[in-house]
């Protein structure tokens, strides 16, 4: 089974980086950009068949390293 | 006093460390290396600066992972000093030992400068050296040392006075210009600045020996 995590930083904490992107994006010339925020994606294999169980795996996954909770959120998809 | 500094992979202030380690407590000060599983014996454990794992994912987040932070929380648990700089600080908060979370600098630049601090408090192990309110002048050589937490955890440890240095012209957009944090019961201290980097003044200063006086000291 495959897993897929998105690491995005929470509402109301600051991403320079998602800022310099907006920034960088009008100097292109794109219109109209606002809130540009960037993220993280991991993927991997898992060898779990069960998807519940799979999704718990990677859910803990996340909460000891992949993401920081203190200002990161985190999606996870399983894919069969 | 027995200390000992700890090695991760792309560390690279742990010679500084155990240089102004060994100045100020005239013993040999140990290099444990990260797979080691053990502190029991050490008065003071410092986790350096540097780069550990390349910054990879986030900073010090695999660091805060490795086989020794088990027996680095042990330490703290049983009040051993423990001083984390720099990179060190980055890891101690990912380890859960410090509130609060270093993030990418403000206006996305490395900061490599001598800056003031306002010493906040020094009634502990580590600043009885200075005295409250001083200004000395630090080194912060960082990319990622942007202070954040939520509002709460910012209200709870500005109320506990654990606020231990300020900038005091923020180099990197800092919630509150917070330089350096204490845990609630004082003995864990995480600082951006270096100041193992300022023991010798043919180096350019000796702002940053007061505290490893102190600890040499206190931890006697």
């Amino acid at each position: 089974m495959k897993a897929t995590v998105h690491v995005t930083l929470k509402n109301g904490v600051l991403d320079p980086q998602g800022k310099a992107i907006e920034h960088t994006l009008s100097g292109l010339g794109f219109k109209g950009i606002g809130d540009v925020r960037q993220g993280k994606f991991i993927e991997l294999d898992i060898a779990e068949k069960d998807k519940t169980k799979a999704r718990e795996q990677v859910d803990a996954m996340c909460r000891q390293l992949l993401a920081n909770t203190v200002i990161e959120n985190y999606t996870i998809e399983i894919i069969e | 006093m027995k200390a000992c500094v700890i090695v991760f992979p792309a560390s690279n202030c742990d010679r500084d460390m155990q240089v102004a380690l060994e100045r100020s407590t005239g013993k040999k000060v140990d290099m444990v290396w990260h797979r080691e599983s053990d502190l029991s014996g050490y008065d003071l454990v410092a986790v350096p600066g540097g780069f550990s794992y390349g910054d990879y994912l986030r900073c010090g987040a695999m660091a805060a992972r490795s086989p020794i932070m088990g027996a680095i929380k042990k330490h703290a648990d049983r009040g051993g000093l423990l001083l984390g700089v720099c990179n060190g600080f980055q890891i101690l908060t990912e380890a859960g030992l410090l509130p609060g979370v270093l993030m990418r600098n403000a206006n996305l630049k490395f900061v490599c400068r001598d800056v003031e601090l306002t010493v906040e408090r020094n009634d502990t192990a580590f600043a009885s050296g200075y005295t409250k309110g001083q200004k000395i002048r630090i080194p912060v050589a960082h990319h990622d040392g942007n202070y954040f937490t939520d509002d709460e955890t910012l209200k709870r440890i500005e109320g506990n006075g654990q606020v231990a240095f300020r900038y005091v012209d923020n180099p990197n957009g800092s919630l509150n210009s917070i330089a350096g944090v204490y845990n609630e019961r004082g003995n864990v201290l995480g600082l951006m600045p270096h100041p193992e980097r300022l023991v010798d003044a043919q180096l350019g200063g000796t702002d940053g020996l007061p505290m490893f006086d102190a600890l040499a000291k206190g931890a006697a």
